[in-house]
């Protein structure tokens, strides 16, 4: 539901069949509002948010209003969010590896650790996109083979050492002694800054996919 | 289904807000395995214990989120 909220219009409907003239009633409420291009009331028109934000002139300056807010918050008064947090789902934890020193390990970043350039021309903030990257003959991450190009921290440190994000140097370490079996040969990194959910999620499905099919087990997934 | 993920991250309020499952806590924002104050040598026998720590979250059954502090 979540991928089609944003294109379609949903209407709330009962999880029990005998709400579903009720359903249906909201379903055609809603198609005659669009049909007469009427705006949707988040609060009266029963449908699933889009996440869309709207502009309005208000009387009363943010500053006012949030005081306003926090007043109500402190005395227990109902208030409400004009920017509400986005929803975050939850998955079950995944079974843990059986034995380590047989696994096969991936690393993923969304700390901006890209090949220095920038190839992909991943975004600062934003991201619409990931990079895959090759690591097969790197032993560790040279501060002139890579670099952080995240707009939401101090990439001084990372750009010294872009281990300190993507820990391949000891990773690789760790391989030669095997601590454990194999490292999937390419690392995956978007930027974390202000990426929304849905992106998110999107680059986490397709890198999953992706470590799932060459066998992957494991994943070290930094962020910054 | 699906693959154990160790996530490394400083703020660990944001990973459980986000709905990370094995959480393992780093240095800092700029640098989680690193810490520019210290020698070359004891930097990178920290990232070491880090990653170590990340790999044996990997082999943990849980049942919720858990931070491996």
């Amino acid at each position: 539901m979540a991928e089609y909220r944003q294109e379609v219009v949903i209407g709330v409907a009962d999880k029990d069949v005998m709400g579903m003239e009720e359903g249906l009633q909201r379903m055609l409420a809603l198609g005659k509002k669009l049909i007469h291009h009427l705006p949707l009331v988040p609060e009266e028109d029963n449908y699933i948010l889009q996440g869309r934000r709207q502009n309005y002139f208000a009387e009363k300056s943010g500053a006012e209003r949030a005081v306003e807010m926090l007043l109500h918050k402190i005395a227990g008064l109902p208030y409400q969010t004009e920017y509400a947090m986005p929803s975050f789902d939850r998955v079950p934890p995944a079974a843990p590896l059986s034995d380590l020193s047989r696994a096969r390990i991936a690393l993923v970043t969304s700390g901006g650790i890209v090949p220095r350039g920038n190839p992909d021309r991943i975004e600062s903030a934003s991201a619409s996109r990931f990079g895959t990257y090759s690591i097969k003959d790197v032993a560790a991450l040279s501060p002139e083979g890579y670099q952080s190009i995240h707009g939401g921290y101090d990439p001084t440190y990372a750009n010294q050492d872009p281990n300190r994000v993507l820990p391949l140097d000891v990773v690789r370490e760790l391989l030669t002694e095997k601590v454990f079996a194999s490292l999937h040969p390419y690392y995956y990194a978007t930027v974390g800054n202000a990426t929304s959910v849905a992106k998110a999620r999107g680059f986490g499905r397709d890198i999953g996919q992706t470590l799932v099919a060459d066998g992957v087990q494991g994943v070290i997934l930094t962020s910054t | 289904m699906g693959l154990p993920v160790a996530h490394a991250c400083s703020i660990v309020p944001i990973s459980k807000t986000v709905g990370a499952n094995r959480i393992i806590p780093t240095v800092a924002i700029p640098h989680p395995f690193g810490d520019p104050l210290k020698s070359r040598e004891e930097e990178k026998s920290l990232r070491r214990e880090l990653v170590l720590k990340a790999l044996q979250a990997l082999t943990v059954p849980i049942s919720e989120q858990t931070v491996f502090s």
